[in-house]
């Protein structure tokens, strides 16, 4: 995406209004600052207090000390006991949610875009309906269904339901981002005797690698960021994500939120450093076709 | 020499195109069927078992009319109606609002302007329940980090925000909007880019700049995405969970309950699934308009927002 634009002002209007302009757009900026990194310093606020119970009721932590984070390393405190465990877990379930999206995803974008399957429209339509959909109306019935599969308190659950939901956001960027690629390469890699597989895997899966980028991270962090159903599908404490365990200290009679607040800092961590790391792939996935956060 | 060529080869490739039947581009053949099939299965056995099957359910589950009518002599619902409109209408509105005038400061092209869009962009990559559980934090008792600014500037005892309804209220809904602000300025600001410069400098010549620039030249050109993106986002915020959850949960009283944390309480913490499920379901006639609008308008020009 080229993010490259010149401002079509006439020299001396710019020259004059340069002041006031900058003037405003930095106090906008410093605003938007504030704005967006006050709850992101609360956090940090309550998770570098030593002082497991009570608020500090002040802006600045009183004695930061880096205690609460030491004691999520160990895991020396009862509602953490299984931290590292419940990470893995939650690893797991992002992991597996973004392979199997991408490799759901891809096949049915092949096979719809690719291969002109003969009333594909249906599914791609479907596919979108889906999209729209707001899944904490489906929860529910949900949770239900999957006791019925014998799929409660199990992670594969939890998966099955993140892709579900990732994958119609897949279908409607890869069949987007595929008519970017000529038709050609598909026919003549056939006439040269390549069967459909064959396509698939040499051609279609290397060359559509950015969208497929874009697609996996959106799912990785779409099973990561999710709390609903993560914590209505898991129950007992060695399947349990590291989101469900936050929620705990909010039912346990004491409430030391400095522990809290430092899982939940290092819960953060992944889906910053993704962010900061991959921030083409997902605004590019984003620029082909809208997203749910 | 080169040009003549590369239209000869152009015409070539055209005819040739047009005689020759391409393989996979008309009607598929034999064992191509299959495997076209073969590879759409595993995604429609996910929609069937996992999206299709849910949905039956929860219709049957909420069918029954004598639901609707408990449901709607429940004085909690009526207030959690009003509260999911007030939710939806304001919070949509004024976000995207504020996402399509800053999508206009993050055009500069300055380096810290684009420094500041990637910090900006944060809260859409954090998790929410992370998130609107630090707001929440920030709001309750009276040593949150709000009273403690609150104290720290006017010298007086900040107020107690979670015990009136409407700053409870007014708590989710600046929640929501710092939570989805940044997504939606990301979408504006593609389509702002999107917009060719021969526009401006035309407008620019005519006599339309500053604000006259923003009234007739950027809104009409953004009007379409403007109304997917704000009927879009309408879809999904009648149907949010985390941010009242987390940031007020419903205090006080459950008078600040949304649709969904409405219907999440009454199957599961009181053990009534048909009646969560009608709950959300009575979210329908709003739903439904709105999805076939959009349905219409993102077919008639593809998927692209």
């Amino acid at each position: 995406m080229s993010l490259a634009f010149t401002a079509p002002m006439p020299a001396r209007r710019q020259r004059r209004r340069r002041p006031f302009a900058r003037a405003g757009a930095v106090v906008i900026g410093v605003g938007l600052l504030i704005w967006t990194l006050l709850p992101v310093y609360n956090m940090l606020l309550m998770a570098l207090d030593s002082d497991a119970d009570e608020f500090t009721g002040s802006i600045w932590p009183p004695d930061p000390n880096l205690d609460s984070f030491r004691s999520v390393w160990t895991e020396d405190y009862w509602l953490m006991e299984h931290f590292w465990h419940q990470f893995a877990n939650s690893l797991f379930l992002g992991v597996g949610t973004m392979v199997l999206t991408v490799l759901i995803g891809s096949l049915a974008s092949f096979s719809l875009g690719r291969m002109r399957l003969r009333g594909g429209w249906i599914i791609s339509d479907v596919a979108l309906l889906t999209y729209m959909l707001p899944t904490a109306f489906l929860v529910i019935p949900f949770v239900h269904v999957m006791h019925w599969y014998g799929l409660s308190d199990s992670l594969w659950a939890v998966i099955a339901a993140q892709v579900a939901f990732a994958t119609p956001y897949a279908i409607l960027i890869l069949h987007q981002y595929g008519k970017l690629i000529p038709m050609e390469l598909d026919e003549s890699a056939k006439i040269d005797g390549a069967s459909p597989l064959q396509v698939y895997l040499r051609i279609y899966l290397p060359l559509m690698a950015p969208a497929l980028v874009a697609v996996g991270v959106y799912a990785l962090l779409l099973a990561w960021n999710e709390y609903l159903y993560q914590y209505l599908l898991l129950s007992s404490t060695p399947n349990m994500t590291v989101a469900v365990a936050i929620n705990q200290f909010f039912d346990s009679d004491e409430a030391p939120w400095n522990y809290m607040m430092a899982i939940a800092i290092i819960y953060t961590l992944p889906p910053v450093a993704i962010y900061f790391a991959l921030r083409r792939f997902m605004v590019a996935g984003l620029t082909m076709g809208g997203v749910r956060g | 020499m080169s040009s003549t060529q590369q239209v000869l080869g152009f015409d070539r490739s055209v005819a040739v195109g047009r005689l020759r039947r391409p393989s996979w581009r008309g009607r598929l053949q034999g064992s191509d069927t299959t495997w076209a099939i073969a590879f759409v299965v595993p995604y429609v056995a996910v929609f069937f078992v996992f999206v299709i099957y849910p949905v039956v359910y929860g219709l049957w589950l909420g069918s029954d009319p004598a639901l609707y009518g408990l449901l709607f002599s429940d004085p909690t619902f009526l207030t959690t109606a009003i509260n999911t409109l007030l939710f939806v209408a304001v919070g949509v509105n004024v976000k995207m609002f504020l996402a399509f005038l800053l999508s206009g400061y993050f055009m500069s092209r300055s380096w810290w302007v684009r420094s500041l869009l990637a910090i900006y962009l944060l809260p859409w990559a954090l998790p929410a329940l992370v998130v609107f559980t630090s707001i929440h934090f920030m709001l309750v008792t009276q040593w949150g980090l709000l009273d403690s600014l609150w104290r720290a500037v006017t010298g007086a005892d900040g107020p107690l925000f979670m015990t009136s309804q409407w700053i409870a209220m007014t708590a989710n809904i600046v929640a929501y909007i710092w939570k989805w602000m940044p997504f939606w300025t990301l979408i504006f600001l593609a389509a702002r880019m999107a917009i060719p410069q021969d526009i401006y400098e035309a407008a620019d010549i005519d006599g339309a700049t500053g604000f006259k620039r923003l009234i007739y030249v950027t809104f009409p050109l953004l009007a379409n995405v403007y109304l997917v993106s704000t009927v879009l986002s309408t879809v999904w915020t009648l149907g949010d969970f985390p941010t009242v959850y987390f940031v007020s949960s419903g205090a006080p009283a459950r008078l600040t309950d949304v649709l969904a944390t409405y219907g999440f309480r009454e199957a599961f913490d009181f053990g009534y699934p048909r009646l969560g499920v009608a709950a959300m379901m009575s979210a329908l006639p709003v739903l439904i308009p709105l999805v076939i609008l959009l349905m219409r308008r993102v077919q008639m020009r593809g998927v692209q927002l």
